[in-house]
């Protein structure tokens, strides 16, 4: 075996003999993390150019070590001869390339193995796309009308659930989430007070910035700030969780053993963040309004007190109640777009993954619509 | 992990497969007639005809691929048959209306590959919730169930354990534990031996021919472990990957010798030729 030292470059050069017989002379160390470089696809516009010869041969006296480097480039060239009607003659070659590249040959081809399918033109690939968007959404309407029966099965006492999962769900979603919730509405409301307080102060108007954060607040950031937090952390912590149950057939084990997955793992999680969103809404409501005021105090000079009576007088009951009302929506939709995710996550760690991230990204687009849909509908009927 | 070599320590099984195979006259359990099994237009499997008896072990083998599981996720209702059905005792489950369908679903106990546990739930959690779903015990009645069927397994101590802190032989036997929560008629067990050392995986062919005795259940074994398949198949089917259909069935032992199938000796032997 050639050394280090002596190591020369792999070559391999088709020799034509007089007697026409054909010969590819193989020489150097032939090793794969040399890289195994255009060698094959010389030898084989040779053998076209200068035409095919009937047997090919193999002189191996210059040839030092090698590894699967050497036996690629063989089986290429094989396969290349074995398409023409050439035929190869391995008695050449070391003893060990030879079983390689017999073991290579003698299994059979794997007749349940698909054949790998042409990428198909942009058109079909199109028409593939809208039908599985189309497709998506029918199933996604499915899988509401799922829940919407398993909810009409818990209210007549027949939904197979556990109490303690519900517990354990609102604490999750709940109690755990109140650090987050406080700390982004409580930046939101210093952000409206900071961009309300430039303006106004020009019009010697500040104190219409607690008006403005209240209103702001109450109507729409605390129930979308909120719900864009509960998407990034319920809505992808359920997608996860079932998600890597599927994977792990725990699921499965709950369909045969006659407990339906829905009923047990969807219901409790959708209600509860139901019951924990409109909560989370009301606590970053009032969060955002001391956010506000740190701004009002701080920056405009204004008294605590009368930061307070003043967004007081700006807070009226129905957009208090429309925020509520919204973010329970929100949480309706963030906990169906998690779950839907989760349950039809596919098996693989990948899977899990873009279900989570599909989670996500559905969830905030959902409330996203919705939030511009609700004011469509609130300026209508005028709250 | 010493539980793991007590598991299922003291009686061996009092019932050997040639005692058992006597009683394999009983009447039919689980009957699948010309049943097709497909994923969209790619047919896994067609024409599946055979006879589960009652109290039998059956065993469904074939090459990795061929469509074993997915024959058991067809015979628990995971999966509808393209064509054909599948009877339990004379009750069509195929055609069976959703309440129909959850009382014979009720009647099984199903072992999956990884076992399945429910990872948020402690093992004694874990077979309890059959039982709690299922059944009007009190929670402590519940509990001394559970711990009774783990300690049928062989793990008594670990009712408060978590899935993901024991082993994976002790997983699957806790998953056998839960199988068998509600005494069920029918057991199945998908690759009951994957990833498991020879050692437990032959405790666990113990663990399958007591239940059996014990229980008087039907058992159902999808697998390619040929050590089990000799040692505890009453009766199997053969399921060939080419032709998309069964091959063979019958008793794997009697196979071993009368089968001229050249793809299901070569199956039974780890690639010899069949007899001339």
């Amino acid at each position: 075996m050639a050394g280090e030292a002596t190591a020369q470059r792999a070559e391999a050069t088709l020799v034509r003999a007089a007697d026409g017989a054909v010969t590819i002379q193989l020489a150097g160390v032939w090793q794969l993390h040399r890289g195994i470089g255009a060698k094959a696809a010389a030898i084989e516009r040779e053998l076209t150019q200068n035409g095919k010869p009937s047997r090919l041969g193999f002189d191996t006296q210059r040839l030092g070590s090698w590894d699967s480097a050497l036996v690629t480039f063989l089986a290429r060239i094989e396969e290349f001869c074995g398409t023409r009607g050439i035929v190869i003659d391995r008695a050449g070659l070391p003893e060990g390339a030879r079983q390689l590249l017999e073991l290579a040959a003698s299994a059979p081809p794997q007749s349940t193995a698909a054949a790998p399918q042409a990428r198909p033109p942009l058109l079909a690939r199109t028409g593939a796309a809208v039908l599985r968007v189309a497709g998506t959404g029918g199933s996604a309407l499915e899988f509401v009308g799922v829940v919407a029966i398993a909810l009409g099965h818990l209210a007549r006492g027949q939904a197979r659930y556990r109490k303690v999962d519900i517990v354990t769900l609102i604490q999750a979603c709940g109690a755990d989430a109140l650090t987050i919730v406080a700390l982004i509405s409580f930046l939101v409301g210093v952000i409206l007070a900071f961009m309300g307080a430039v303006q106004l102060e020009q019009f010697g108007a500040s104190i219409y910035v607690a008006d403005l954060v209240a209103i702001g607040i109450t109507r729409e950031m605390g129930a979308m700030m909120t719900a864009i937090i509960m998407a990034g952390r319920t809505g992808a912590s359920f997608a996860a969780q079932l998600g890597t149950m599927k994977v792990r057939q725990e699921i499965e084990a709950l369909e045969t053993m006659g407990i339906s997955p829905i009923e047990f793992l969807v219901v409790p999680r959708v209600i509860a963040l139901v019951l924990m969103m409109p909560l989370l809404c009301l606590y970053a409501d009032f969060i955002g309004v001391f956010g506000g005021a740190t701004i009002g105090v701080g920056m405009l000079h204004l008294s605590f007190t009368t930061y307070l009576k003043e967004s007081a007088k700006a807070i009226y009951p129905s957009g208090v109640l429309g925020g509520l009302f919204k973010s329970l929506v929100y949480g309706i939709l963030i906990a169906i777009a998690g779950c839907y995710q989760g349950m039809k996550c596919g098996n693989s760690a990948p899977a899990v993954g873009e279900c989570t991230t599909a989670a996500v990204v559905d969830g905030i687009i959902l409330v996203v619509v919705a939030c511009g849909l609700f004011a469509l509908v609130f300026h209508v009927i005028g709250i | 992990m010493s539980s793991e070599s007590e598991a299922v320590g003291g009686a061996r099984p009092t019932d050997g497969p040639a005692a058992t195979h006597a009683r394999a006259g009983a009447e039919a359990h689980i009957t699948v007639r010309n049943l097709t099994m497909a994923y969209g237009d790619f047919v896994v499997m067609r024409g599946l005809n055979f006879v589960v008896r009652r109290g039998e072990i059956f065993i469904v083998m074939g090459g990795s691929g061929c469509g074993k599981s997915t024959l058991l996720r067809h015979l628990v209702g995971l999966e509808r048959p393209a064509a054909g059905e599948i009877l339990y005792d004379d009750e069509n489950f195929t055609l069976a209306n959703a309440a129909e369908r959850q009382r014979i679903l009720r009647r099984f106990g199903v072992l999956y590959q990884g076992g399945a546990l429910w990872s948020s739930m402690t093992l004694a959690e874990n077979v309890g919730l059959p039982l709690a779903q299922f059944t009007d015990l009190t929670p402590e009645e519940i509990r001394e169930v559970a711990a009774l069927k783990l300690a049928l397994v062989g793990l008594k101590g670990f009712e408060d354990h978590y899935p993901a802190e024991i082993s994976g032989g002790m997983q699957k036997r806790a998953g056998v534990a839960r199988a068998i929560a509600l005494d069920p008629d029918v057991l199945f067990f998908d690759e009951p031996s994957a990833g498991l050392d020879p050692v437990t995986s032959r405790l666990l062919d113990d663990l399958i021919l007591e239940l059996r005795a014990n229980l008087g259940a039907t058992v159902v074994i999808v697998t390619h472990e040929l050590a089990s398949i000799f040692a505890i198949g009453d009766n199997s089917v053969f399921l060939d990957a080419e032709s998309h259909t069964m091959t063979a069935s019958g008793n794997p032992r009697e196979m071993l010798t009368n089968c001229t199938d050249a793809r299901v000796h070569r199956f039974l032997t780890r690639g010899g030729k069949p007899p001339t």
